[in-house]
């Protein structure tokens, strides 16, 4: 009994500890990044004690420094108590919602069977959708808090963004679930082990023969859906081309404002915690999650006949390995988009939204259950 | 186990206040989020029972009233804007215009 | 008292706490707050019942979608001036609340539901328990709600839309 809570309890402090750093390793690849684009050297300021070698390390501690040193500023005519409970409202969906992806398949420890996965629930992407819904507080009460009207307006878009996006959130991912039949991700990863030729039906003789080789990821079963995810995923993280809420020449800073220091800080930490909780689901719903190629739980079995048996350690640290890979693959593309596209119009984000994003994800999943109809009669 | 009517005494005072909400407010907003919280309450006894019949009919009719309170907060806040353009209030005292 | 009380009387707590803001605060922002909390405790409640699904929807459909289209609403036409407060009229009102609420508790309480709940199984309130009683016994239902949701947008499209 202690020992499995002592165990849940790792799981979970592991999994906010590499979420949280890796928040803020976002922040510095963010800055770098840019500065790459932009043809210029970036970031290379902070130095301890006059020593500015080491520029991810030093850019690490200095930029949280420099926020919580700042005055944390309350507007008078704002709302105290909700200027302050605003930062803590968006910083925690962000973070919960990474308790129910996983990030391997199950360690053997002795005669222990340990679920590499926070919790295990069986409602499992509902969860996050919930969670990600309640994402939208954060932004609304701080802009409302702050009593500013350009925050007033920041918010006002915010909320209308997100809520527009999560439908064809939701829609998009209904594709998968129909696919791999089950709303457990860690049940949506295992789907994702089998090659596409154990899938398809007899009769589709051809495509077995020259795609059967494949791993059956989300990506190959559902494009469309993956591109309708990527892209209202990237809306709900509210960064460029879809940054409305805060769309600097516009409204200043949007919803925050009149937000400082440690506050700040939060908004900041809460929207890379969402990039990469946006990139776990990512890598989990079309990438296969913690799955490598061929790689079952004894070894490598190649479809063309060889094996490698490996270790169930090796196994395991492997799987373990891609995850992070795929993630920080995910991290890193979305990082990129926000310093190659322009920021979308108002009009042009919610034209998108409903006009384009929805039609289509209805369409995917009209077609999607007539295919696994079809498949079902015909095996 | 906590016992099926703590649940049942726990909804009704919930509901009663909701009620008093819509008796009391004079601002339609807070009388919509009031008949939410009376809805809200009269779920909680439907998901009471179904746990302890054993059933899912209760759990699929508490779908149902979301679905219901869905459709009706949609039209009621649509309503709330319509009349807010008119009359630039939400006290309900000031819609008086059929009143003789 | 076990554990699971002390539980639920927190809980419960908790959330009369909160059902008294939302109805007593005179700002509509901090009354959307309360209710919003309101809302999270019982789908916490509803888990402790063995309703995982409808906690999770209570959740995704009351707390992401309805409230925020409250504040929406609220951010949109951003009323000036708090609600007077009437004490004569608000303490009628509580009055009134409590008798409402000292005549359901013995009509609630009198029911012939059995006191001892049935132990659930396993899969008791999951998905697929919720998608099986939605799609045999309460299909007709199921296809009457779609068809009111879909007026409900047609609706609501229709009074909001500013005359050109």
């Amino acid at each position: 009994m202690i020992v499995d809570i002592g165990i849940v309890a790792i799981k979970a402090f592991l999994v906010l500890f590499m979420v949280l750093n890796l928040a803020g390793l976002l922040g510095w690849v963010e800055r770098k990044g840019s500065a790459l684009i932009q043809d210029r050297i970036g970031a290379n300021r902070a130095s301890i004690f006059g020593f500015a070698g080491m520029g991810l390390v030093n850019t690490l501690i200095a930029d949280p420094l420099k926020f919580l040193t700042k005055e944390d500023f309350v507007p008078p005519s704002g709302d105290r108590f909700l200027h302050t409970l605003a930062p803590c409202l968006a910083l925690f969906p962000a973070l919960v919602t990474f308790a129910v992806i996983p990030f391997g398949d199950v360690l053997y420890l002795g005669d222990r069977v340990i679920n590499l996965q926070v919790a295990n629930l069986n409602v499992g992407i509902l969860y996050i959708f919930a969670m990600g819904s309640l994402g939208v507080y954060g932004l609304v009460i701080g802009a409302w808090a702050s009593n500013n009207k350009f925050s007033l307006l920041g918010g006002v878009r915010g909320s209308a963004q997100m809520i527009s996006y999560e439908v064809a959130l939701g829609l998009s991912v209904i594709g998968i679930l129909m696919v791999y039949g089950t709303l457990e991700l860690q049940e949506i990863a295992r789907g994702q082990g089998a090659l596409l030729r154990e899938l398809l039906p007899e009769s589709a003789g051809f495509l077995r023969a020259t795609v059967g080789w494949l791993p059956a990821w989300g990506i190959f079963l559902q494009p469309v859906a993956f591109l309708l995810f990527f892209t209202a995923a990237v809306a709900e993280t509210k960064r460029i081309p879809f940054d409305l809420p805060e769309a600097e020449s516009e409204l200043v800073a949007g919803s925050h404002v009149e937000y400082s220091g440690g506050k700040f800080l939060m908004f900041f930490a809460g929207e890379f915690a969402e990039i990469v909780t946006a990139a776990g689901l990512m890598t989990t719903l079309f990438f296969g999650g913690w799955q490598v190629p061929y790689l079952m739980r004894d070894g490598f079995h190649f479809p063309w006949g060889a094996s490698i048996l490996l270790p169930h350690v090796a196994v395991v640290l492997l799987q373990v390995g891609a995850f992070t890979f795929k993630v920080l693959f995910f991290c890193w593309l979305q990082i990129l988009l926000r310093w190659t596209v322009p920021r979308f119009r108002y009009d042009q984000v919610m034209r998108l939204g409903w006009k384009m994003l929805l039609p289509v994800a209805l369409v995917n999943v009209m077609i999607t259950a007539l295919v696994v109809l079809y498949m079902q009669h015909n095996p | 186990m906590v016992p099926l009517d703590y649940y049942l005494i726990l909804s009704a005072i919930i509901f009663a206040i909701g009620v008093v909400g819509v008796l009391i407010r004079r601002n339609l907003i807070i009388v919509l989020m009031s008949i939410e919280l009376m809805l809200n309450a009269v779920n909680l006894t439907f998901i009471a029972f179904a746990n302890s019949l054993g059933s899912m009919d209760g759990q699929v009719i508490v779908f149902f009233v979301m679905a219901v309170a869905a459709a009706e907060a949609v039209i009621g806040l649509a309503i709330v804007i319509s009349v807010f353009r008119h009359r630039q209030s939400l006290d309900p005292q000031e819609m008086q215009l059929l009143k003789w | 008292m076990n554990g699971a009380q002390v539980g639920f009387f927190i809980l419960a707590g908790l959330l009369i706490v909160s059902s008294l803001w939302v109805v007593f605060q005179r700002n509509v922002v901090h009354s959307a707050m309360a209710l919003v909390a309101a809302l999270f405790l019982v789908a916490i409640l509803f888990l402790t019942l063995n309703a995982p699904m409808v906690g999770v929807l209570q959740i995704l459909v009351y707390a992401g979608a309805i409230m925020v289209l409250f504040l929406f609403v609220i951010m949109f036409l951003n009323p000036i001036g708090l609600e007077q407060r009437r004490r004569l009229w608000w303490g009628f009102g509580a009055l009134a609340g409590l008798l409402l609420a000292g005549a359901l508790v013995p009509v609630l309480t009198n029911g012939d539901a059995p006191r001892d709940p049935v132990v659930a199984t396993e899969l008791f309130g999951g998905p697929e328990e919720l998608a099986r009683s939605l799609f045999t016994d309460f299909v007709l239902p199921f296809e009457i709600a779609s068809i009111l949701l879909l007026v409900a947008i047609v609706g609501a499209v229709v009074l909001a839309k500013r005359e050109p």
